[in-house]
């Protein structure tokens, strides 16, 4: 496996996906007494390109690690990041790769990566109960965290969901918000 | 005549020996033998991200972040403040930053120790359970004497750390340190060459290096596996960065990698020996100087308030991999998202690999040998699929399933 630099990396982003790249970013941090430089990446795709950007992941590393997916609600958006690590296993080469993905709240879809990556099934669960992003091919769709008596179409990660403010207990001295 | 059914579902939990937190796992079974198993989670979400972007300021954060788990309560904070530094654009002073890894590798020892405690409580080794948490009290010591404190330390403060280790201190931080290297052949003898351990570990729970990656799998549960994944050589943070530590495979001691619960037990038994040789490194080259970037509560919080970026850090959590994102907006007393994945998150979807094709008896142990940062089983109940009929197998019950196991090979 050849190891790239990270604006190697973002050269073969930039190939593969041609206009599918919509902004890429490296952050440089320096650490330490001896100055040692961390560098992470951070690489924004369209939706139409998302697939093969992770599939161009796989082509990097031949089993990338997917630590987590952190979503926010952007208003008419909703932002989705994929953390992903690639060349783990070698001393000071690991490269952090924040792959971003927007989707339009009225379309709230994302194709499955666990055919790519079979341990990605929890994030995505969790995503789709507290996002209400709904991961198109999901190989299982129960819940994960949220217990089954919360009703359907409660989206605690959401800005715009005033469903839940009615599911929580009033503790004394708080009042439930009102809709204005 | 009719099909006789031979499979069954055995639901642990919510409440599980191998577990210090309610989680189910249903388990398939063929008589004595685990054809499949599920887990569900969900029953101690506290929503503690929600609370962190909703009703919290930075620094409340830090002490929330604290209480995601009792055992990691060091690495929980290190990746917040890390994840807000980075996004704030704040440097912490040297001297902060090797501080923050003797207490990080203080933590990892006293949590590999407690593992060793309950794995051997799990297979039904009392004396070995009591051998390794009396071992563990010295540690535990040490870090009140250093930090004030057992459990949570508060250490942490963005930009640096609350406490600093002074020259007087040294002796006694050495003192324990010289404890552990003077008994550390003895806990090698008893975890790896005793024969009842060997004969409930050896073979037991494999995970294959193919499955471990596919699985996202982190930290000793990984690296059992062989695969030489650690973020403190990978990606150093902190001091790390400074420092020549190296990932710890089985194959170092055995020459092989079965990815068994034992090659995991051999894993943690030498981080613990690395951890003692980092912490007497970083005494030795800990730079002078401060140890706040702003010791100003006010000035920081304002300055926090002001700030606009995002930033995520990850840290080697004793149980792996543990990353913290932050997005923080101008004019926000909290962050504006954080998001929290602790390395037992991904730890758990490997537990259905782990187990299968293992024996009832071997639960336990097998489930313990990730070091599910959770809680513990009180009851396990068996369901005969056909009448639907429950049985009540409580978790005396299960242990004493393991411990008979154990009696038997004996």
């Amino acid at each position: 496996m050849e190891i790239l630099s990270p604006h190697e990396v973002i050269d073969s982003f930039n190939t593969a996906l041609g206009k599918g790249v919509v902004d890429t970013r490296i952050d440089e941090q320096i650490i330490g007494v001896k100055k040692s430089v961390l560098m992470s990446l951070w690489i924004h795709v369209n939706k139409d390109s998302f697939r093969a950007a992770v599939e161009h992941i796989c082509r990097l590393q031949e089993y990338p690690h997917l630590a987590i997916i952190s979503s926010y609600d952007l208003g008419d958006d909703v932002e989705l990041i994929y953390h992903f690590t690639i060349y783990y296993g070698q001393s000071r080469q690991e490269l952090s790769l924040g792959l971003r993905v927007q989707l339009p709240k009225d379309d709230l879809k994302i194709p499955t990566v666990t055919d790519l990556i079979p341990g990605a099934v929890w994030t995505e669960r969790e995503t789709q109960e507290m996002m209400g992003v709904e991961v198109i091919g999901i190989p299982d769709n129960r819940r994960l965290f949220m217990v089954d008596d919360v009703p359907e179409g409660v989206y605690p990660w959401r800005k715009d969901d005033k469903k839940l403010e009615k599911l929580l207990r009033v503790l004394p001295g708080r009042q439930p918000k009102r809709d204005k | 005549m009719s099909e006789v059914q031979t499979n069954y579902t055995v639901p642990v939990g919510p409440l599980h020996p191998a577990l210090k937190e309610p989680i189910r796992v249903d388990l398939e079974v063929d008589g004595e033998e685990i054809v499949d198993a599920d887990i569900v989670v969900g029953q101690v979400h506290r929503g503690i991200e929600w609370i962190g972007t909703n009703r919290n300021n930075f620094v409340q954060n830090i002490y929330m972040a604290e209480r995601v788990c009792g055992i990691c309560n060091i690495c929980h904070p290190f990746a917040y403040i890390m994840a807000v530094e980075k996004a704030a654009g704040i440097d912490p002073p040297p001297r902060a930053e090797y501080i923050r890894v003797i207490i990080a590798e203080l933590e990892r020892i006293h949590s590999h120790l407690l593992w060793a405690g309950v794995a051997g409580h799990e297979i039904g080794f009392d004396t070995v359970f009591y051998l390794a948490w009396r071992v563990r009290e010295e540690i535990l010591d040490l870090i009140e004497y250093i930090t004030g404190n057992r459990v949570t330390k508060a250490m942490f403060q963005i930009g640096g750390v609350r406490r600093d280790i002074t020259e007087e201190q040294l002796p006694r931080i050495r003192q324990s340190l010289e404890y552990y290297k003077s008994i550390f052949s003895q806990l090698g003898d008893i975890f790896l060459k005793d024969p009842t351990i060997i004969m409930r570990t050896k073979n037991v729970g494999i995970l294959k290096k193919e499955d471990a990656l596919k699985l996202l799998t982190v930290g000793p549960t990984v690296r059992a596996s062989g695969v030489p994944k650690d973020v403190r050589v990978d990606q150093p943070y902190s001091a790390y960065a400074d420092l020549d530590v190296k990932a710890i495979t089985p194959d170092m001691l055995t020459g092989t990698v079965v990815g068994d619960v034992y090659d995991r037990i051999i894993v943690r038994l030498l981080e613990v020996k690395q951890s003692i040789e980092i912490i007497e490194q970083c005494i030795a080259e800990m730079p002078s100087g401060k140890i706040l970037a702003e010791p100003k509560m006010a000035k920081l919080l304002n300055m926090l308030k002001k700030a606009e970026g995002e930033g995520v850090a990850r840290v080697e959590a004793p149980r792996g991999e543990d990353i913290h994102y932050v997005r923080l907006e101008a004019g926000r007393e909290g962050p504006a998202a954080w998001k929290i994945r602790a390395p037992t998150y991904v730890n758990f979807i490997a537990i259905p690999t782990i187990l299968k094709g293992g024996q009832i008896a071997d639960v336990p142990i097998a489930f313990a040998s990730i070091d599910p940062c959770q809680s513990c089983t009180n009851r396990a109940v068996t369901v005969d699929r056909n009448t639907r009929k429950k049985t009540s197998l409580d978790y005396e019950e299960l242990h004493r399933l393991s411990v008979e196991k154990t009696r038997r090979l004996e």
